[in-house]
C-alpha cells in the first residue's frame, strides 16, 4: 500500500469545523472542490478509492493534456495509444514514487523499443520524471492553498451528483483566510478600502464582521473622494454612524443616491450603457457594504436595479436611457415602499379594534404609520405599550412619534414584558426581512417577544412589505447576522464607565447583536401589501413574484 | 468633485511686524521651510490634487515649493484691502463645489477626515477645527513680562456630544454679560461653554455659503463676521420663507432691503436627510417632541482636537513655539532625519576620555576646555 502524499496527510487529520460555517443551504463546500489531492492508493491494482466524480474528470483532463504534450514533443503517433493503456483512468499516479509508474508502463512497451540514438525508454523515463515533478508541484500548491476550503468539504460524498456548488457569501466567512484574501483582492481591484475588524469577538460569532464606529472607512480614503461618488461617501458615513437606520430608510436613501449616480454618469466611448453602468455601480456597492453590511431590502433593490439596467434596449440614447432608469427607480419606490405601506396600513386597520391594547417593539416605520393612521384618520380608540431595549433604545423614537399624534402610550423595557402581557390584546411587530421558510428576521429581541406572547396566547402580527422577502433560509440567528460596535454597550454612570476596559481583559468579550430570527410557528399572521397571509405562504409569494418578473 | 481647497496667503501678519516687515508672512521660515509649505503639505497628505492659493504677486515670485499638487495662484494687489471673505468673493467663479478654506499660517497634524466627516455625515453648512490650548510658559524675547491678552477670549458653546456648535462670541463684542437666546436653550438644554479653545481657521463651507457671500457684500472677514453669523442663523427662523418666494417682484424688493437670508440660497434637493427622516429612527436629542435636528437647515459643527499639534503662527511667541515644534512634526512625517541617533544616550553630564595625558570633560554649565600638549 503506497503511503499517502504529504499534501493529503494534514487534510485527513484536520477536523471539519461544525457550526457557523455550515449554513442551511449547501453542505459548506468551499470555493470549487479541489481535484485529485493525492489520495493514496495502490499503484498496481485500481482499487477505486473514494474520489468524487469531479476529481476523476480532472485527472482525465490532465492526462489528455500530457498526451498532447507528448505528441507535440515526439511527433510519433504509434506510441501514444499504448502509453494510455497501462494507466487506468481510475488510478491516479502517486508523485512520491516515480519508479513504479515507469515500471508499469515500460513493461508492455519493452518490445517496442526500437533502435535509435537515445533509447525510447530513456526518453520516456525523462518525460515521466518531468511530469511527476510538475504534478508534485501542483499538488503541493493545491494542498496548501485549498487546505482551508477542502477542510470544509466533506469527504464522505463521493456519490454526490454533479450539483451546483453553493458558495457562502463573504460576510459570513470572516474567519476563513482564503475568503478574506479574495475579498481583499476584489476591493483592491475596485479601489475601495478594506475596513478592519475591531475587538475580540465571541467565538460563536467569529465568522461575522465587527466594526468600530470610531474608525470610519474614510480614514483610508483621500479627502476629495475621486473613486467613489461623494454622495455615496456621505451615504456610507450616514449608515456607519447610525444616522440612517431602519430597513425602509436605508433602502430609500440608497435608491435616491443611485438616482443621483445615474444622473452624474456618462457613458465612456465604445462602451454600452447597459453593461458599463452595472460595472460602475459595483465599487460603490462594495463601499457601502464595507461601511455597513447591506440589508435584505437593499439587496433586493440592488438586484432589481441591476436587472433593469441590463435589460435596457440598445436602441435608446444615453439621455433617454437615464430618464427611463430614473423613472423605474421612482416607480419601484412608489409601488413597493410607499403604496405598500399604505396598503398594509389599511389591512392592519381591520385588525385593530376599539379598546385594544397593542404592544409594539423598537421602532418600525411601518408599524408607526399603521398606528398613526388608525388613530388620526380613522379615529380608533386604542392604547399602545412600547417595549424598548438597550443599547439602541429605539423605542424612545416610537414613543415620541406616537405621543405626538395623541396616542396613549406606556413605555417599558423588554425585561418587563411578562408583566404587561396579560393586559395586551395583540402584538404588532415590524420585520427586517422575511425568509423563505417563513421565519421573520427582525431587531434582536423580537423573537423573545414572540415567544413570551405565545406563552400568554396573545396573537402576534408581523407587518412586512413584499420587497423584503428573501430567498434565504435560516433557522437560527447565528449563521447570518450583524455585529454592531461593542463599545455601544459601555454605559457611563456617574462618570464611571463600568465596561470601559473590556479590551484589556482577556476573558471578556462584548456582543452587540443586531438581528434575530423568529421561527414561523410563533407568528400568527403576516400583513403584506398582497394581503394577510400565514407565515408558511411566503415561498408561494416568492414564486409568484419570480413568475411575474 | 467633492471639495476645492483654498489657502489664504495674502495676510499681512499684523501682530508680528518685527518679522513681517522684511519678509511676507507666508514666506517666514519655520523649520527651514516657508510657512506656506505646512498647510499645503496637510492638503497633499489628505489627497488633494489641486489647491487655489490666494496671495500677492511678490509672494508668488519668491515662492519655491516642491509639491506634487497643482497650485492655482490668484494674485490680489496690495492696495485693495481685502479681508478673507472678500478674497473668497473674488474667486467665486472658480468655486464649483463645497470649499475647504485654510489659512497660510496653520501648522497641524490633524486627521483632516475627522473635520470633513462631520461635514459630510450631517450635511452641515459649516465644519471647523479647534484645539484646546495650553498656556505658553516660555518667555518671549523682546517682550517685558507676560502680556496676557485677556480681552481676546472666545466663548464657544457646544452641545453634549461636543460636536455641534451652538454659540460663538468673542469677549471683545460683549459688554458685561453673555447673552444666550432662549431658543437655543429650548432645543439644547445642556450646553458646554468653553474658553480655552483656539480656532485653527480651517473651515469646510457649503457652496451656497459662497453664493451668499457674493450677494452679501457687507461681510468682509470670514472668522469675525461670517462664522458667527452662520452660528447665529442656526436658531433663527428664515424670514424670507414665510412670505413665499414665488412672487418675483417682492423678491427683488426684499433683496434691496438686505434681507439676504442664507435660507434663500439653500437648495432643497441637497439634503439627503429629507426623504428618510420619517423612517429613520435616529434623533440627535431626546426629551421633547421635535423632529430630529429640529428641522434646522443650517447646521454648524466643530471638531475639537485634544492632542496633537495645531497652532497658528500669528504672534512672535507662537512663531518661536512653532520653530520648536516643527521638527517634531517633520520627524513624524518622515521628512527629516533625527539628528541624534536612536541608540545615543542623552544625559546632562558626560565624560570624554582621550588617549592623551590631558583629559577633558564636558559639563553643562561651562565651556568645554581642552588643553593640548605643548607642541
Amino acid at each position: 500500500m503506497l503511503p499517502l502524499v504529504a499534501g493529503a496527510g494534514p487534510e485527513a487529520a484536520a477536523p471539519v469545523p461544525a457550526g457557523p460555517q455550515v449554513s442551511g443551504a449547501g453542505a459548506g463546500v468551499g470555493s470549487g472542490a479541489g481535484p485529485g489531492t493525492g489520495v493514496g492508493c495502490d499503484g498496481v491494482c485500481p482499487q477505486a478509492p473514494e474520489l468524487s466524480r469531479e476529481e476523476k474528470l480532472q485527472l482525465r483532463k490532465e492526462k489528455k493534456q500530457q498526451k498532447k504534450k507528448k505528441r507535440s514533443e515526439k511527433g510519433t503517433a504509434a506510441e501514444t495509444p499504448e502509453l494510455g493503456t497501462p494507466c487506468d483512468p481510475g488510478t491516479p499516479r502517486v508523485a512520491a514514487h516515480p519508479t513504479s509508474p515507469p515500471a508499469l508502463a515500460d513493461g508492455p512497451n519493452d518490445g517496442e523499443k526500437a533502435t535509435g540514438g537515445k533509447s525510447k525508454a530513456e526518453l520516456r523515463a525523462e518525460r515521466r520524471a518531468k511530469q511527476e515533478a510538475e504534478r508534485a508541484q501542483k499538488q503541493a500548491k493545491k494542498a496548501e492553498g485549498s487546505q482551508a476550503a477542502t477542510v470544509a468539504k466533506p469527504r464522505l460524498t463521493p456519490t454526490e451528483p454533479q450539483s451546483v456548488v453553493k458558495r457562502l457569501p463573504e460576510h459570513v466567512q470572516v474567519d476563513d483566510p482564503a475568503a478574506q484574501r479574495k475579498l481583499a483582492k476584489k476591493l483592491e481591484r475596485q479601489q475601495v478600502p478594506l475596513r478592519q475588524d475591531y475587538g475580540t469577538k465571541v467565538n460563536l460569532f467569529s465568522h461575522l464582521h465587527q466594526y468600530s464606529r470610531k474608525k470610519p472607512l474614510t480614514q483610508q480614503m483621500s479627502i476629495p473622494s475621486t473613486v467613489i461618488h461623494p454622495a455615496v461617501v456621505r451615504l456610507g458615513l450616514q449608515y456607519s454612524q447610525g444616522i440612517i437606520n431602519g430597513s425602509n430608510a436605508r433602502c430609500i436613501a440608497l435608491l435616491e443616491v443611485f438616482k443621483q449616480l445615474i444622473r452624474d454618469y456618462s457613458t465612456p466611448p465604445n462602451e454600452e450603457l447597459s453593461r458599463d453602468l452595472v460595472a460602475k455601480l459595483k465599487p460603490h456597492i462594495s463601499f457601502l457594504n464595507q461601511c455597513r453590511p447591506l440589508s435584505a431590502s437593499m439587496g433586493n433593490a440592488i438586484k432589481f436595479l441591476k436587472k433593469e439596467i441590463s435589460c435596457l434596449p440598445d436602441t435608446l440614447r444615453e439621455e433617454e436611457a437615464k430618464e427611463k432608469l430614473q423613472d423605474t427607480i421612482d416607480k419601484y419606490l412608489r409601488e413597493k415602499i410607499v403604496l405598500a405601506a399604505e396598503a398594509i396600513s389599511r389591512s392592519a386597520f381591520e385588525k385593530i379594534n376599539d379598546n385594544d391594547v397593542i404592544l409594539v417593539y423598537g421602532c418600525s416605520s411601518l408599524v408607526n404609520r399603521t398606528l398613526c393612521d388608525a388613530h388620526v384618520k380613522k379615529g380608533r380608540a386604542f392604547r399602545v405599550i412600547v417595549v424598548d431595549s438597550r443599547p439602541r433604545l429605539e423605542g424612545r423614537e416610537t414613543l415620541r412619534r406616537l405621543v405626538r399624534k395623541g396616542i396613549h402610550c406606556t413605555y417599558v423595557m423588554i425585561n418587563a414584558i411578562s408583566y404587561v402581557l396579560p393586559e395586551v390584546s395583540k402584538v404588532l411587530l415590524g420585520a427586517h426581512a422575511l425568509l423563505a421558510n417563513g421565519s421573520v428576521m427582525s431587531r434582536v429581541g423580537t423573537s423573545q417577544i414572540a415567544l413570551v406572547s405565545k406563552a400568554y396566547n396573545v396573537p402576534v402580527l408581523v407587518c412586512c412589505e413584499t420587497y423584503k422577502f428573501c430567498e434565504r433560509v435560516q433557522t437560527d440567528s447565528f449563521v447570518s447576522n450583524e455585529l454592531d460596535d461593542p463599545d455601544d454597550l459601555i454605559v457611563l454612570r456617574k462618570g464611571q464607565a463600568q465596561l470601559g476596559g473590556w479590551a484589556e481583559n482577556k476573558s471578556l468579550r462584548l456582543l452587540n447583536l443586531v438581528y434575530d430570527v423568529t421561527p414561523p410557528d410563533l407568528v400568527d399572521l403576516v400583513i403584506t401589501d398582497l394581503g394577510m397571509i400565514p407565515c408558511t405562504s411566503v415561498p408561494v409569494v416568492l414564486r409568484v413574484k419570480n413568475v411575474d418578473q | 468633485m467633492e471639495f476645492q481647497a483654498v489657502v489664504m496667503a495674502a495676510g499681512g501678519g499684523s501682530r508680528m511686524t518685527d518679522l513681517t516687515s522684511s519678509i511676507p508672512k507666508p514666506l517666514l521660515p519655520v523649520g527651514n521651510r516657508p510657512l506656506l509649505w505646512y498647510p499645503l503639505n496637510l492638503l497633499e497628505r489628505a489627497g488633494f490634487e489641486e489647491v487655489i492659493v490666494i496671495t500677492r504677486k511678490e509672494i508668488q515670485k519668491m515662492l519655491n515649493l516642491d509639491t506634487k499638487m497643482k497650485l492655482d495662484f490668484v494674485c490680489i494687489s496690495d492696495n485693495m484691502d481685502m479681508g478673507t471673505a472678500d478674497s473668497l468673493r473674488h474667486i467665486h467663479q472658480k468655486i464649483k463645489t463645497d470649499v475647504l478654506v485654510l489659512s497660510c499660517d496653520l501648522i497641524t497634524d490633524v486627521d483632516l477626515y475627522k473635520v470633513v466627516d462631520l461635514f459630510r455625515t450631517h450635511d452641515a453648512t459649516l465644519s471647523m477645527l479647534m484645539k484646546k490650548t495650553h498656556e505658553p510658559t516660555e518667555v518671549v524675547p523682546g517682550q517685558k513680562g507676560k502680556k496676557k491678552p485677556v480681552e481676546q477670549r472666545d466663548f464657544i458653546g457646544v452641545d453634549d456630544t461636543g460636536k455641534r456648535l451652538l454659540f460663538m462670541a468673542n469677549e471683545a463684542d460683549l459688554d458685561e454679560e453673555l447673552v444666550i437666546k432662549r431658543s437655543i436653550l429650548q432645543k439644547y438644554p445642556r450646553m458646554h461653554i468653553r474658553t480655552g479653545l483656539m480656532d485653527a481657521h480651517l473651515y469646510c463651507l457649503k457652496k451656497y455659503v459662497v453664493d451668499f457671500l457674493v450677494e452679501n457684500r457687507t461681510i468682509t472677514s470670514l472668522r469675525s463676521e461670517l462664522i458667527p453669523h452662520l452660528v447665529r442663523k442656526q436658531f433663527s427662523s428664515p424670514t424670507s420663507l414665510q412670505q413665499g418666494l414665488d412672487n418675483k417682484e417682492e423678491d427683488q424688493k426684499k433683496k434691496e432691503q438686505a434681507s439676504l437670508d442664507i435660507y434663500s440660497f439653500i437648495k432643497e434637493d441637497n439634503s439627503l436627510l429629507k426623504p428618510a427622516p420619517d423612517n429613520s429612527c435616529w434623533n440627535d436629542h431626546r426629551g421633547d417632541m421635535n423632529e430630529t435636528l429640529h428641522e434646522g437647515k443650517v447646521r454648524c459643527y466643530v471638531h475639537i482636537m485634544k492632542e496633537g499639534l495645531c497652532f497658528r503662527v500669528n504672534t512672535l511667541g507662537l512663531y518661536i513655539e512653532a520653530n520648536r515644534q516643527a521638527r517634531k512634526l517633520l520627524l513624524n512625517l518622515g521628512l527629516e532625519e533625527p539628528l541624534v541617533h536612536g541608540s545615543a544616550q542623552i544625559t546632562d553630564r558626560g565624560m570624554v576620555s582621550v588617549p592623551l595625558p590631558h583629559l577633558c570633560s564636558f559639563n553643562t554649565d561651562c565651556m568645554p576646555f581642552v588643553s593640548r600638549p605643548a607642541s
